[in-house]
């Protein structure tokens, strides 16, 4: 019955327990650091009541806070475009590229390029794309997709960054001392730093009475990248917007601490205006949000700051790593967005959760995620042997008669998934049928006593 | 005060001790209590499977069953938060979960018999998180816990916790089929960190944590039991009539 594609790469993922055991204590840990931090803040459950309240007035209110996003953003110097797709926001960044003959590029972290896959697009165009974030640069130099969307490359050991640097920014062989490999990365980048044509950033928040795009990071690596290049690009989806600086701050004190348990990123940038003598232009994405905003049982998955606290926190995802779903952001945000996105591709991910709602109270933003999964299930079916099962039961829960021969059939002893046809696998015993004797002889005497 | 044992259909099938237990102590504590005939199983499998339709003919029977009752009680979380849940208003404010009916509306202060043994508590995920037992760890809320309250009346007790305390041990209904290899290893887990406290027992508000955790245990032969909070609050009560 495990035949999703979630269970069967969950299956192989499994059978390297000491990997297994490692990510699982690494993400716990998050977990744990987020726990200490956000216990030091009394009005922690507010903060989380205020960034949802937020959310939904933010994305009850788009047409007014972006456009006054826009007018800010236009008057401090910045040029806005609007993008409903992936392809115009590609074309656009490609165009823009092109435009200012860039061959160089560099950007930081965006979960909404690899949503677009822009980074194959513009290595088709002839440019070079640089992930300057450390972990997405590692992944990126791998040839592999971040497993995780806060920690990129958090399946991936130190040994093997050691022997992967060894091979292209020329190590010394066998050192894989943390340190030591940082400071090689740094020096590589600050490379391409220096030569690039153009910078670009996703963005955490916008500001809509400003007309600011706030990006949060910890290495500096948006900063620097920014800092040099005529060009600059910000581009974000629709749903980053905030009312004001204000609102910002209730998402900004939830953020780090929820991501990775830091009380705020070591960066915190506000970009309003273009630095003299270059250009700054602003994209502005829709990409299907649009219609999650229009789904009645869904829309609250627009609420999401893609903190990553949902995946620390997530027994299944802990225990089956990022690359066992089948969309691009793993864990519980990822099942559900998979689902608006392509359901069809994506209704194996729905098996891939207990409904133990660790995720629901773990999210900054309350987004109702485990509710969510339990209403996509209603729609979309992980497999056919499941309808068989759930017909099964249905059938004999439907009479007592049905319940009650099944039972006093069934002798103490006997298995009771055997008894459905299904496997509990290896590593564990299925229950058993208990002699229903003295349970019945108890009802008897409890039915003359009346 | 006219009051039903909902008993709950895996509960039945597996510890049906636990039904008796629950029938005793609610008697003890002086409940007028009668267990309806005809029950079968709330719909809580089918639903989470994704099948609530199904589930519909059971929620009407289930219904009409306890309908005249002024509270239903039930031995385990998960079935009472379902039909908390996923039931239609005619029931509101009448279902309690057996552990949550005695810590807020019988409220003992003290219970008979002694259970000289050292437990390890598991807060079940739907006892914690959704019936708001416990405070979950996720939470920063005033720290509370009504199952230890309970297990504190009776005499002799160790009660401790295991590291991670509220982590799902990976049942989830189907997902324990669908998923085998995650639910196997999160009961694995699950297991050893209550093994690691050094107790004799596994106590939870859920048999349904206990049977996949019994399963994990018995198939290494671990030395560990499981046993219902309620088997453990009504263990003076065997010899009373």
């Amino acid at each position: 019955m495990g035949n999703t594609k979630h269970s069967k790469a969950a299956a192989k993922y499994l059978k390297d327990s000491a990997k297994v055991d490692w990510q699982d204590e690494t993400l716990w840990l998050v977990r744990g650091k987020r726990d200490r931090l956000s216990k030091q803040i009394p009005e922690w459950e507010q903060l989380r009541d205020a960034a949802s309240a937020l959310k939904l007035y933010s994305n009850s209110h788009l047409p007014e806070l972006l456009e006054q996003f826009e007018a800010n953003a236009t008057a401090n110097g910045a040029i806005v475009h609007w993008a409903k797709d992936a392809e115009e926001y590609r074309s656009i960044i490609g165009g823009l590229l092109t435009a200012h003959g860039v061959k160089h590029f560099v950007k930081s972290k965006s979960m909404l390029s690899e949503e677009c896959e822009l980074v194959p697009y513009l290595e088709n165009l002839g440019i070079e794309a640089v992930e300057t974030d450390l972990g997405e640069r590692i992944i990126q130099l791998m040839g592999l997709k971040p497993s995780h969307i806060v920690l990129p490359a958090v399946h991936i050991k130190r040994q093997e960054v050691g022997r992967l640097f060894e091979k292209e920014m020329g190590t010394e062989p066998g050192n894989c001392d943390p340190t030591y490999l940082t400071h090689a990365a740094r020096r590589n980048l600050r490379e391409k730093f220096l030569g690039a044509d153009a910078a670009m950033t996703g963005a955490n928040f916008a500001v809509a009475s400003t007309g600011e795009v706030v990006v949060c990071t910890n290495e500096g690596n948006a900063d620097m990248g920014t800092s040099i290049p005529k060009l600059q690009i910000a581009a974000f989806g629709i749903d980053k917007i905030v009312p004001d600086r204000e609102s910002l701050g209730v998402f900004t004190r939830l953020l780090a601490r929820t991501a990775t348990g830091q009380p705020v990123t070591t960066y915190t940038t506000h970009y309003s205006a273009p630095r003299e003598g270059s250009e700054f232009h602003i994209i502005i994405v829709d990409n299907g949000r649009s219609r999650i905003l229009a789904d009645r049982e869904h829309f609250k998955l627009l609420n999401c700051i893609r903190c990553g606290g949902c995946m620390n926190t997530c027994p299944v995802y802990r225990r089956s790593g990022g690359y066992s779903y089948s969309h691009f952001i793993p864990g519980p945000v990822g099942i559900n967005l998979g689902m608006e996105s392509d359901p069809e591709r994506h209704k194996g991910n729905l098996a891939a959760c207990t409904l133990c709602h660790s995720c629901s109270m773990v999210c900054p933003a309350k987004v109702d995620l485990a509710d969510q999964i339990y209403r996509w299930r209603q729609q979309w079916h992980s497999s056919a042997t499941k309808k068989a099962v759930s017909d099964g039961m249905s059938l004999v829960m439907g009479s007592p008669w049905m319940l009650n021969t099944g039972l006093s059939v069934a002798p103490g002893g006997m298995k009771v998934l055997s008894a459905l046809g299904l496997d509990w696998g290896k590593g564990r015993q299925m229950p058993q049928f208990a002699s229903q004797k003295s349970l019945n002889k108890m009802m008897k005497e409890e039915k003359d006593e009346q | 005060m006219k009051a039903a044992l909902f008993i709950p259909c895996y509960v039945r099938a597996v510890a049906p001790q636990v039904i008796e237990a629950s029938y005793k102590l609610l008697r003890h504590l002086g409940v007028d209590v009668v267990i309806p005939e005809g029950q079968t199983c709330c719909g809580q499998p089918m639903g989470n499977a994704g099948y609530e339709d199904e589930a519909e003919a059971l929620k009407e029977h289930f219904v009409s069953l306890f309908k005249d009752y002024d509270v239903i009680v039930g031995p385990s979380s998960s079935c009472v938060s379902f039909v908390r849940e996923h039931y239609p208003a005619a029931l509101e404010g009448r279902v309690w979960e057996i552990c949550e009916f005695i810590h807020d509306v019988l409220k003992p202060e003290a219970l008979p018999g002694s259970f000289p043994h050292k437990v390890s508590l598991h807060n079940s995920c739907h006892a914690t998180r959704l019936m708001g037992m416990a405070a979950p760890s996720e939470l920063n809320i005033p720290y509370f816990n009504k199952l230890k309250d309970l297990l504190g009346l009776i005499d002799g007790i160790d009660l401790v916790e295991p590291e991670r305390p509220d982590e799902c041990c990976g049942f989830g209904g189907l997902f324990s089929v669908e998923e085998s290899g995650v639910s196997i290893k999160m009961g694995q887990d699950k297991v050893r960190r209550h093994l690691e406290t050094g107790a004799e027992y596994i106590a939870a508000a859920d048999s349904s944590c206990l049977m996949h955790q019994g399963g994990i245990i018995s198939a290494k032969k671990l030395p560990l039991k499981t046993i219902h909070i309620i088997e453990i609050l009504a263990c003076g009560l065997n010899e009373e009539k």
